[in-house]
Order: structure tokens, then sequence, then C-alpha cells
């Protein structure tokens, strides 16, 4: 219990219990129930439609839920408006005040607060400072590059000291590049500040990088909850497997004790994935990059021959199309560019390659 | 604490508490709704109750509307209102479409100068053409051979004043039609070497069709509903507009005048119903990207446009001409020397120069109380949350105006607030009720032009407001209204243009003190005092022209001062 993580991890911030939304017949969220820890940054993902940004407005009050209860700070906020609940909130497409100046748009729920000109005065600059941005301040929105406004409606959103930041798809509007940048700045700042943070997005490379926890929704229900490496890991369900990172998904039928066939080989697994074993069809994930190929012979486990049908020049690696079995089932796996020279591996070859215990993962589906 | 001891239902529906934004903008909502039934529903409810009544206010059902249709004098009426309106539609159509296409698609000189004369018509009361016509055509009329043996009194003169009137309406509606099509067709088209001809018929018009149905019906509606230019150069030929002055006015018969609004109401209604039908559609073409297009000179057509512009040109400023030279003359045809005798307008009949003054306080107070009422209205019912069915019924109500002739609203107006029972009365043949039934007459446009305005801002700041605990009214003021300034100042001078020259729905309301500018011109013409007359219309265009001047001006410097924020 000395471990700070985890002592943080006694404090529920947030409580969202049995949320549901409804759009007129069409039901946009089910059964959401979900636990924030204080100063956590906890990521929605999922694909488009899913009801992320709808359980983000939930939240904020923007559009409340049809049943269920969501507690801030241990009080229930489940029926109040928007503007009688904690939280700052930066959207897509900023809201930032055009006919406004960078300072205006930051002091502007300030300025409603304080009397003293200089206070608020003060506050923005530090809240500009905060995001890198002292020097802009006379500006207006549509002066800025793309990156800036987006730090000026967080600068905005952080302006009252929320005990809850809410952002959607804050860096999606962004280029390539300047979202990487933004990712780790932002992360940084909310690390700084300790502020519990739901970001919606669908970028998973994002939810993976920023979260402390992630969220991935899929139709309208939560799939898993878990730390990136959990839900890189440790997938719970086909669609989190799918969805976060590349995933083979092999057919596969039950073994004699505890193994799994792949064609004609047995593979085994970890005590942990037999315990799943259930009907005689299984479906065996594994991601491409766990596939070996060093150091792999007769002996070692899991192994088995394949043939090269297609290699995938990808820049820092390769990606391989490999067929096993009678049926020619088609695997991928990623070899390093290293790898692929030293191995000498080319279009027909013959190569023979392991499924590594630990990094097969399995769903019964009867 | 954990979550079963919760004294909660499972799925118990949460019922959203209300913030007090929301009460105050549902407070607003339920205004602008209220102003709208007693400026408008109620009105017209009491007319339509009107026509079925006896002169002692008895139900008779439809005995009314029976002598109506048997009296050929008054049903007449009907069909002359129709061919007038059809054969004027076709004639503006065919005008202002190709004068668009030119403006839009061609690359001959001085664009925007023929844009601006061609929009002059909007300036002036409808009666102006009218007067015009009687000193080019007329008994003495300079051009009075060009007729023959025809009258310019009756459908020719109404015709032709009702093209001039309506052109700009038809112009502006095409301009936009031809500017929001693809110019990507049209490189494909000439890509794949389609004749000009073919392209037009199967690029241009698809995608200009829903502009030119609304632009038909549009006009359509103007010419049916229009009052002045009939009742200035009609003659013996009526139709249902001057019928309900003629009853009204002329023999006192208001449940007569009732019926024939009802008869009037019904093609407006249709009109506007499928205007509003195809102007959804348009919408949504205009959402989906296009690209700009970029005209290609040619040599040859862009002479035939440039003369062809020329012409029309001539003839809006040659009618305008007309009544202006004509306003100078001493005493047509006798004494043809210049004075300003015919300005003297107070030893006239007609409300003098205080008719004058009386319109540009009413214009001004238009301006001012509708631009605020309609604007704020349209924020309310726009960005208020929830409230939907209210929301939906305002927004219809927003729209009945557009499809009410003026002369029926002005008419619905003494039904309403003459009657003895209305505490709302005592505005009753003051300048207010002058100001309310403007502001009721063209609410519509100025609605749609808040709401395009509205539309386009983020639908955020109100969250990102409320998120900060700032109340919407200092959203709505901070940013709002500043964002919105040039949609504000369109409706404002909209309103104040139209407020100067509007006759059909403030004449069954002005009163001895408030008669107004326009209205003194069209009595002036009724006494014979036609020169007077135009001179009265001159100096409503003058008005006009000079506000409109003022306009521009002012949304030039606006722009020049957000420069550095509406900057993309
Ligand atoms: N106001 C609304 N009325 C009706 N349906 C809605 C409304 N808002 C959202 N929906 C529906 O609810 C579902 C979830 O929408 P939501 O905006 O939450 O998706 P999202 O996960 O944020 O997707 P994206 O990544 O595209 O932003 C969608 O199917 C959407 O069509
Ligand atoms: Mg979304």
């Amino acid at each position: 219990m000395n471990d700070p993580k985890s002592a943080a991890r006694e404090n529920v911030y947030l409580k969202v219990r049995d949320l549901k939304k409804n759009f007129g017949s069409f039901t946009a969220l089910r059964d959401i129930s979900l636990d924030v820890f204080e100063g956590e940054f906890i990521c929605f993902l999922g694909p488009s439609g899913c009801g992320k940004t709808t359980l983000l407005r939930a939240i904020a009050g923007l559009d409340i839920q049809t049943s269920g209860s969501i507690f801030q700070d241990g009080k229930d906020i489940s029926a109040l408006p928007a503007s009688e609940r904690d939280f700052g909130i930066v959207f897509q497409s900023y809201a930032l005040f055009p006919n406004l100046s960078v300072i205006d748009n930051v002091g502007y729920g300030l300025v409603n607060l304080r009397s003293k000109k200089e206070e608020v005065a003060k506050r923005v600059s530090e809240l500009l400072a905060l995001v890198g941005l002292e020097d802009q301040g006379n500006k207006f929105p549509a002066q800025l590059s793309g990156g800036q406004q987006q730090r000026v409606a967080l600068s905005r959103a952080l302006a009252m000291s929320p005990g809850l930041l809410l952002l959607d798809e804050p860096l999606s509007a962004l280029d390539a590049k300047v979202r990487v940048h933004l990712r780790h700045e932002m992360k940084e700042l909310q690390r700084r500040l300790g502020v519990t943070t739901i970001m919606v997005t669908h970028d998973q490379e994002e939810a993976l990088t920023m979260a402390d926890r992630i969220v991935v929704m899929n139709d309208g229900v939560i799939e898993q909850v878990g730390t990136p490496e959990e839900i890189y890991r440790e997938p719970l369900s086909p669609f989190v497997a799918e969805f976060v990172g590349t995933m083979n998904f092999l057919n596969a039928q039950k073994g004699s004790n505890g193994e799994i066939m792949l064609g004609d080989h047995a593979i085994s697994l970890t005590e942990q994935e037999k315990q799943k074993l259930n009907g005689n069809k299984i479906l065996a994930c594994v991601r491409p990059e766990d596939i070996a190929v060093r150091n792999v012979d007769q002996e070692t486990a899991n192994s088995f021959d394949v043939k090269v049908i297609e290699l995938e020049f990808l820049g820092s690696f390769c990606r391989a199309t490999l067929s096993y079995g009678s049926d020619e089932s088609q695997i991928n796996a990623d070899f390093s560019i290293n790898l692929v020279r030293d191995k000498n591996i080319e279009v027909g070859a013959s190569i023979r390659v392991a499924l590594p215990e630990a990094s097969i993962h399995i769903f019964s589906q009867g | 604490m954990t979550d079963q001891t919760l004294p909660l239902e499972k799925s118990a529906p949460i019922k959203p508490k209300l913030s007090r934004d929301d009460w105050v903008m549902r407070i607003f909502v339920l205004g602008i709704g209220l102003w709208l039934v007693v400026t408008i529903l109620m009105p017209l409810y009491a007319m339509l109750s009107k026509a079925v009544q006896n002169k002692d206010g008895v139900f008779i059902g439809l005995q009314n509307f029976t002598e109506y249709f048997s009296t050929p004098a008054l049903f007449n009426s009907i069909s002359n209102s129709f061919f007038i309106a059809g054969i004027s539609t076709v004639l503006t159509i065919s005008l202002a479409s190709v004068f668009a296409f030119i403006l839009c698609r061609s690359t001959i000189p001085g664009k925007a100068v023929f844009k601006g004369i061609a929009l002059l018509p909007l300036l002036a009361p409808s009666i102006l053409p009218g007067i015009s016509f009687v000193y080019l055509f007329g008994q003495q009329g300079v051009l009075k051979f060009v007729l023959g043996d025809y009258s310019i009194y009756g459908p020719i003169g109404v015709v032709m004043g009702e093209v001039f009137y309506t052109f700009p309406h038809a112009l502006m509606i095409l301009i936009a039609a031809f500017s929001i099509a693809d110019a990507r067709l049209f490189e494909a088209a000439v890509v794949l070497r389609t004749s000009r001809i073919r392209t037009f018929f199967t690029v241009t018009l698809p995608g200009i069709k829903y502009g030119l149905i609304s632009a038909i019906f549009v006009v359509f509606t103007l010419v049916i509903t229009d009052f002045g230019i009939p009742k200035v150069i009609g003659g013996q030929y009526n139709v249902l507009a001057t019928d309900i002055y003629r009853q009204v006015i002329g023999q006192q018969n208001f449940e007569m005048g009732a019926v024939v609004s009802v008869v009037l109401l019904f093609p407006a209604f249709l009109a506007f119903a499928v205007d509003r039908f195809v102007q959804r559609k348009q919408v949504a073409m205009l959402t989906a990207r296009a690209v700009p297009y970029e005209p290609k000179p040619h040599a040859v057509l862009n002479r035939i446009f440039f003369i062809y512009c020329c012409l029309i040109g001539i003839m809006i400023v040659g009618i305008i001409g007309m009544a202006a030279y004509a306003s100078f003359v001493t005493f047509w045809p006798y004494n043809m020397a210049l004075s300003l005798n015919n300005y003297d307008f107070d030893l006239m009949d007609g409300g003098g120069w205080d008719a004058f003054y009386n319109s540009l306080e009413m214009a001004a107070y238009v301006a001012v109380f509708g631009t605020t009422i309609i604007f704020t209205g349209a924020y309310m019912v726009e960005k208020s949350k929830g409230f939907k069915f209210m929301r939906g019924l305002i927004q219809f109500f927003c729209m009945i105006p557009m499809a009410v002739p003026g002369m029926v609203l002005g008419l619905a107006y003494i039904f309403f607030f003459n009657h003895p029972d209305n505490p709302l009365g005592i505005i009753y043949g003051t300048l207010p009720i002058l100001v309310i039934v403007t502001i009721a007459h063209f609410y519509t446009v100025s609605h749609l032009t808040a709401m395009t305005a509205l539309k386009q801002m983020d639908p955020e700041f109100e969250t990102v407001s409320a998120s900060l605990k700032v109340p919407f009214v200092r959203t709505f003021l901070k940013v709002t209204v500043p964002v919105c300034l040039p949609a504000i100042l369109d409706i404002s001078i909209y309103l104040f243009v139209n407020a100067m020259t509007t006759v059909s729905a403030v004449i069954f309301l002005y009163s001895s003190d408030t008669s107004l500018a326009s209205i003194a011109a069209l009595n002036m013409d009724d006494a014979g005092d036609v020169a007077p007359a135009a001179a009265m219309c001159m100096v409503i265009v003058a008005t006009s022209a000079s506000v409109r001047v003022l306009h521009a001006l002012l949304t030039r410097g606006i722009a020049r001062k957000s420069q550095a924020w509406r900057a993309r």
C-alpha cells in the first residue's frame, strides 16, 4: 500500500452507474458503469458512433442520460445542468470565441468570478505560460495555428481550476506531427496539475500513449477497462483484440490435454488461458510482432513450418504473410529488417516459426 | 459506501434539473411565442372568423362565400389576379434568369454596376412604376405611340409594373442559385467536350432547378398579393388585392373584405408551401462543398450579353428616371419648366411632409425593435435546449407572415385591434400599431436571415459558457451579437427599407396623424396629384438609397475593424 499510484486508486472521483441513453428508439449507451480515480487520465476509445461523445456529454450534463446515475466527488450530479457541475471542456472544434483575444478567451469565466482586474490578468498569464503561449495573448484565435488554438482552448478549460477535465477528440483536427508533439505536452501538463481527465478519442495510439487507463467502447457498451498494457496484452474480447493494435485470429480446435490444435500442430497454452477452454471451436489470437523466428528449431515449443507468401516493406519492419498447414491458413508476422536479412527471408522461402505460449490468447466459440 | 446501499432504483428515468439559463431561455421562447400569437395568429383568426359572420357578428357559415361566388364582378378578379401573376412571373423569370446567368457565368465588364441597377427597384414603393408609366405611356405620355391603340391603364400597365417591381427579388434568388452550383460539373462538361447548349440543359439548368422554382413562387406570390401597382395603373381592371381595398375602404363591407382575403390567402399559402419545400432541398445542396465557378471569356457571347444587360439597365433607370423627371416638372405637359413645386407636399392632401417624417420615425422603430425582437427570438429558439415542441411551433409561426399578403394582415389587424373588447385596442390608430404590423409583415425573411447567421456559430459556445459558469446572456451580448453583426445590420436595413416603401399592410391602419410617405403618394395619385405622388416616391427612393449607402459604409467599417478576427 505504499505505492502512491494504488493509494490514489482508493479515491474514486467519478462514479458512473448503470447509465443508459436513448435517442428516441435508438439506444446509444447501455449499462455503463465506470469508476474514475482521482488524478487519473482516462481515455474513451472506440470506433465511430460507439457512444464515446454521448457518454462524455452525459458526464458533462450537456445531454443528460435517460437513466442511471453519476457521482462526482461523492456528490450525486445525475440530474444537474452543465452550469452546476464542475468541469472544464475542450471540443474538437475548440469553440474559441472568434471576436475575443486569446487573453479574453482564457479569462472569459474568470471575469465573472473575480472582481479585481489584476488578479484576472495574473491568472490568465499564468495559464498562458502553462501552455507556452505567453506572447500570443493579444492575438485573435484566427491568427493562431491549429495547435496554438488547441492550447488556448485547453487553458480556457483549466482557468476555473475544474475538478474534472473533459476532452472530446482534442487533437483530431491537427496534422500528424503536431498531434504527436501535443500528446506529450498535454499528458505532461495533466500530470503536473493532477487534474482528473477524460479524453475521447478513436485513435488507439493516442489512447495507448496518453492514458493511465483506457475504456474501450463498442456499440454503446464498455468492452474493457484497463491500463494500456492490459488492454494490449490481455484483451478480454475479440473486439478489443482486433480494435487495439493488429492481431491474428486463428481458427483452432480444442486438443486433448489442455492444448489447442492449429491444423495438425498442437499448441500449448498458459494455465490462465487453459481455464478459458470451453467448447470445441477456439479462436486463438496472437500479435504479429510476437511470432518468433530466431532460435526456433524442431524442438522449440509451439513451433511449426510456414511458407512466406508475401513480404510488405513498412519502413522499420516487414509484415510477412505466412501460410501453414494443409489448408494453407494464413498468419501475419512482423519481422525486423535485420531479421529478414539475417535469416534470408524472402517470398517462397520456408521457415520455422513459434508462437510463444505467453503471447497466445484464446476465445472459445462454442 | 457501496453502490448497493444507495437508495436509487436501477432504471429510474432521470429528470434533468433545469439551470437558471434554461429557465431564462424558456421564458424568452415563450415571450417570443406570445408575441407571434398576438401579432400574427390572433389577428388572422379574427379575420377568418369575420369571413363567416354577418354584419352583426352572427355566425352564418359560408353564406358570405356563396354571395362572393355568385357575384361575377367579384369572382372575376380571381382569374384576373391569376392571369396577371402568371404572365408577370413568366416574363420576370425569363428576364431575370438570363440576367443572373450573365452576372454569374460571363466575363462582361461592369457586372457590379448592372447588379446595383437591377436592385434599384427594391428602394421604391411598388406604386412608383405605375406613376412612371402614366408619364411614359399615359394620355400625354412621351412614349404613348409605342402602345398604339392599347391603353396603359389595365393589364398591360399592371404586368409591366409587376415585372419591374419583382425583377430584383427574382434576380437575388437566381444569383444565389447560380453561385452555389458546382464548378466541377462544368469543368467535367468541358473536358467531355459537351457543347455549350447541352451543358446548359444538362448541367446549368438542373443545378439551379431549386432556385428557379423558388424564384417562380416568390414572384408569383409578390404579384398576386401586390396592391400598389394595380391600384395606380390598373384602371377598371380589378384584382383580388384591390378588391379587398374597395370592399373595405370604398363600401365599408368588412365581411366581404375578409372573404376576398381568404380567397387571396389560398394561392399565397400554396406558393409559400412549395417554396419552403424547395428551399429545404436547396439548403441540402448548399452544405455539400461546391467549388466556385470561374467563368471563361467568350467574345461574341459577351457582346450580346453586354447589350442585354444595358437594355435591362436602361429600362430600370428609365422608369425611375421618368418619375424623377416628372416630379420636377412644374405642370405636365403645359409648363415643362423644372421646379420644386411638387415637393411642397404641405399644400396637398395626403399628409404633407409630416407623412414623410412619420415614415422615417416608423421605419427607424421597425428597424430597431424589429431587429431586436427577431434576432433575439431566433437566438432563443435556436439555442435553447429541450422544449422541442414549443420551439418547432414557433419556427412554424415565424414562417406564416411570408404567406400572408400585406392587405390581408392589415385587414386582420383592424378586426383584431379595433374590437371593442380588446384591451390592446388603445394602440389602434397610433404609430405603434404601424410599427407592429410592419414587423409582423416582414418577420419571415428577417428571421431566416438571423437563423442562417446563428447556424454558422459553433453550437458549443453556449456549452463552453455554461462550463465556465458564465450566463448565456453575457455570451449572447459579447460573442453572438458581435459575430452576427453583419447579419443584424442586414436585417435592420431590410426592415427599414421595407417600412419606408410598404403600402399594403399599413393602408388600413394609418390615421390622419400617422399618415406615411408611401400612403401619401398613393392618396395624392388617387386625388389626381400624380406629379406630387411621383415626388413623394422620389423622396422615399432617396431616403432608402441613403440608408443603403450608410449601411454599405457601416458594413465596410465593421469588416475593417473585425478583419483581424474574421481572417481565415
Ligand atoms: N442527438 C442525437 N440524436 C440521435 N442520435 C444520436 C444523437 N447523438 C448521437 N447519436 C447517435 O448515437 C450514437 C453514438 O454517437 P456518439 O456521438 O456518441 O459517437 P462517438 O463514439 O462519439 O463517435 P465519433 O467517433 O464519430 O465521434 C451514434 O450512432 C449517433 O448516431
Ligand atoms: Mg464523438
